[in-house]
């Protein structure tokens, strides 16, 4: 049992590969809450139920160019992980800020088809329909956010850390949130936006 | 204007200073925190609490920690039992007893709350942080900075609920909490607030807990020791956690549309516009369901683990044992709708779910199989934690029939919301989730704090839970049997008093039980000395966990242990008593790295407790503050890349040395 062992401080050290792990659960979790939010959705809106109907207010394209910014967001943080890898790291913060650029865009759209959904008559507290819209979105859309303000945090991050193995675990972590919030949106899109539209 | 924005609805007129039982419990409460204040500075420990305590990310520390926790909100929910119980013994006919309906109805809603997520959760995750990294071989859970955030968040998260014992009230809605009594319409108070954020910070702790302890054990394990070779309590630590990451995410976001129905009026569970509420009982039911596989499961484990090493004999059938864990954590997600046979599903649906529910019974069956098979033949030691173990198998027996009985959805049409569940339910959780914790505290706890606890005490305090258990419950299932229902304040019908009373009868057992309990641990501290458990082994078990010095040193292992084989310490004294020898010990020692203590996790939980106070009240200022304060602290330490040190081979090398000196003495005596 006690044998020699020839490599001693293995967790501390070379933990990487189980935080990564650890974070993947974590986005399970994350994604049973997301899924509990659509299981309510389709619920609530289930044919019969009262209330106005989504599909009169909601425009496709708006949604549609919504969904591109969010997407390239995405697409530039890959970008940015490419730089990582070769270490340059003053490209990889260009990326980023880009990245951040364009998921603020699709924060904004998101926030100003709110309002104007509130202001022409669909609002939260008018029926179970529209809480249970706004929740789902408003929850997708704060994810986003919260990504948001980590993506600054990592831009700031990557001037400060000089331990590479921390940067690029971190990194990981990034991309595995911001891919996650990809593919949620894409759900979003397809349950709630086309199938309300029909 | 400021006012407000700093004190919300927070007013003097929400002190019920009208109530004798609330405000002298809460004097209690503020004098026991007084003389705790007052003890620590007289004998100036608060640098020292601070430093070994607060801070600590040791996992023997913060089980610890968790399991005092856990015996002092104990102590809250049994007097609550206490009053529920002495209340319905006396308001037969036309004495209306001495609690008023809106104060009883807010003390069996905290009763439940308390138990479940402030004393069984606790009492879990305290004996998990005590022995699955020591179990595996492993120095320190997975994330020890986030193990003591969870810690923090379940201490604030109870803190919360006690704090409405005294400011405002609690949640005048049973422990679930149903809408549309929950929604603001009908409970316009902060009760349910006080709910939704007690219970919201302590599972997001939970949630955390759960992911780290996963993460340990799948990636932490020593060399060789294979998932077949872990001991069955890892294996039932590990199906429970999976279950924790499954379910939590649930009961998160129903909360969290109940805030947003009552703070934002929003229809998810109102009984208009749209709203189901439902929808509400199933999902909250699709948490609450696992939750109770997450509570018994570790208790299963504690069970294999004291049955094997008492009846000195490997225990029977461990793959079956792993195998009925598994199956009975997947079963566990596809039975909730039992709880609710009476929603008008068809009887399709209903027969499904009772038939799934009545499965579950066959991989608990081997189970019990297997426990008696491995004290078949065997050297049985009746030492408390074994006498626990006995006493669970009968009850928690009895606890499962009737449970099948219920599963039998005509049944439970009869039997639905009435004193028979309730009979039910005590009868599984105290006599399978209660007395496995209990037989894992005695078990372990001269592991974590190096000596025993007392057997003539605790095999007292045994004697008057167990037939204080069935002096209070056994009533029960009779008057559910015969239609009493739950939660009743009052009762016309006198010839139910009899009945009522002997149960109050039974409830005051347990309370000499629980007072048993305390002069346990008072007799076992004094007689440390004599109680000191100085090979580290003092029941001559199996597991690693009893390989290295009572208490375990801070790294646990001086070298990591390399198995081959299940029960690899037993076979490893085998092996070394037969060659004559105690324990040949590598010499050789290295530096251990470890991490560094860190206050971050203390800070966050406390500022989560302050915040959801604050929102509980919708005192914005405070909510702000509390809440930036929590990021803010989370991102300053994110900054920190230096989280771990060095401990050098010379302290290693003393510790390990004076822990086989002490032994040799020992044995020498």
């Amino acid at each position: 049992m006690h044998r020699e062992m020839t490599e001693e401080h293995q967790h501390y050290l070379e933990s990487d590969e189980s935080d990564v792990f650890g974070f993947w659960l974590y986005i399970m979790s994350d994604c049973i809450l997301f899924s509990v939010l659509f299981a309510t959705f389709i619920v609530l809106n289930m044919p019969g139920t009262g209330g106005p109907d989504l599909k009169n207010y909601i425009d496709l394209k708006y949604v549609l160019i919504e969904t591109f910014f969010l997407l390239a967001s995405n697409f530039v943080f890959g970008l940015a992980v490419l730089n990582l890898n070769q270490d340059k790291i003053a490209k990889v913060q260009t990326w980023l800020v880009i990245s951040f650029l364009f998921g603020l865009c699709f924060v904004f759209l998101e926030l100003r088809e709110f309002i104007n959904l509130a202001s022409e008559g669909f609002r939260w507290d008018y029926s179970g329909k529209a809480s249970s819209f706004f929740t789902l979105v408003g929850t997708h859309g704060l994810h986003v956010s919260c990504g948001l303000f980590w993506v600054l945090i990592m831009i700031i991050q990557l001037s400060f850390i000089r331990e590479t193995h921390i940067v690029k675990r971190r990194m990981t972590y990034l991309g595995l949130f911001w891919n996650f919030l990809d593919i949620v949106w894409i759900f979003v899109f397809t349950v709630v936006y086309l199938v309300g539209a029909l | 204007m400021l006012e407000h924005l700093f004190f919300g609805k927070l007013t003097l007129s929400a002190i019920p200073f009208q109530s004798g039982i609330i405000m002298g419990a809460g004097a209690f409460m503020v004098l026991v925190i007084l003389a705790t204040v007052v003890v620590i500075t007289l004998y100036g420990k608060w640098a020292y609490i601070w430093r070994e305590w607060l801070v600590s990310v040791d996992h023997k520390k913060i089980g610890l920690m968790y399991l005092i926790l856990s015996f002092v909100m104990l102590l809250r929910g049994f007097s609550d039992a206490i009053l529920m119980r002495s209340q319905q013994a006396l308001a037969a006919g036309s004495s209306l007893g001495y609690l008023p309906p809106e104060h009883y109805d807010q003390i069996f809603s905290a009763h439940g709350v308390i138990m479940i997520f402030f004393v069984a959760m606790p009492m879990m995750f305290g004996l998990l942080n005590l022995v699955v990294p020591l179990q595996i071989g492993a120095r320190d859970v997975a994330f020890p900075y986030l193990n003591s955030l969870s810690f923090w968040l379940t201490f604030s998260a109870a803190m919360l609920c006690m704090a409405s014992l005294v400011i405002g009230d609690f949640a005048q809605t049973g422990w679930l909490a149903y809408p549309p009594l929950s929604e603001m319409y009908y409970s316009p108070t902060v009760g349910v607030d006080y709910f939704i954020w007690s219970l919201q910070i302590s599972g997001v702790g939970t949630l955390l807990s759960g992911i780290n302890f996963i993460v340990t054990i799948i990636k932490m394990r020593c060399k060789g020791m294979t998932l077949m070779k872990m001991p069955i309590f890892v294996w039932s630590v590990l199906c429970s956690m999976i279950l924790i990451v499954l379910a939590f995410p649930v009961l998160t976001v129903t909360l969290a549309l109940l805030f947003l129905d009552r703070i934002f009026g929003m229809h998810f569970f109102t009984d208009f516009a749209g709203g189901n509420v439902m929808m509400y009982i199933n999902l909250i039911w699709a948490w609450g369901h696992p939750e109770v596989y997450i509570l018994i499961l570790p208790a299963f484990g504690v069970f294999s683990e004291v049955v094997a090493t008492f009846s000195q004999k490997t225990l029977f059938g461990y793959a079956t044992m792993v195998w009925a864990i598994i199956v009975i954590a997947f079963l566990s997600f596809i039975v909730w709708v039992h709880h609710f046979f009476t929603m008008g599903a068809s009887a399709n649906v209903n027969s499904f779910f009772g038939i799934a529910t009545m499965i579950i019974a066959v991989p608990t069956g081997v189970k019990i199989f297997n426990w008696l098979f491995t004290m078949y033949l065997g050297r049985i030691i009746l030492a408390t934690p074994m006498l626990w173990v006995i006493a669970f198998f009968t009850t928690f027996a009895i606890g499962g029939m009737t449970g099948v009985m219920m599963a039998v959805p005509p049944v439970d049409f009869q039997v639905h919301n009435s004193l028979f569940l309730v009979a039910h339910f005590h009868n599984v959780i105290i006599g399978g989730v209660l007395f496995g914790y209990f037989a894992g505290i005695v078990y372990w706890f001269p592991k974590a704090t190096g000596f025993k606890l007392d057997e003539r005490w605790g095999k007292w305090a045994f004697i008057f839970w167990v037939l204080g258990f069935y002096v209070a419950f056994m009533p029960l299932y009779v008057m559910g049997l015969n239609g009493f229902m739950r939660r009743v304040n009052h009762y016309t019908n006198v010839m139910f008093q009899p009945y009522l009373i002997v149960a109050a009868i039974g409830a005051s057992f347990i309370l000499i039980g629980i007072f048993l309990l305390i002069g346990q641990l008072i007799v076992s501290i004094k007689n440390r000395q004599q109680l000191r458990d100085c090979t580290g082994d003092p029941w001559n078990a199996r597991t690693l966990e009893w390989s290295v010095a009572s208490p375990a040193p801070v790294y646990n292992f001086a070298h990591l242990p390399v198995v081959d084989e299940r029960d690899a310490f037993w076979v490893h004294k085998e092996k070394t008593i037969g060659e004559g020898h105690v324990r040949p010990k590598n010499l050789h020692f290295q530096p251990i790295h470890m991490p560094k203590n860190t206050p971050a996790g203390f800070l966050i939980g406390i500022l989560a407790g302050i915040t959801g106070f604050a929102l509980v009240w919708q005192m914005w200022i405070p909510g702000v503050i509390g809440f930036f304060g929590m990021i803010v602290t989370a991102i300053a330490r994110t900054f920190d890349t230096d989280t771990n040190y060095y401990i050098d081979e010379k302290t290693v090398k003393e510790t390990e040395l004076a822990h086989l000196r002490e032994m040799i003495e020992c044995i020498g005596k």
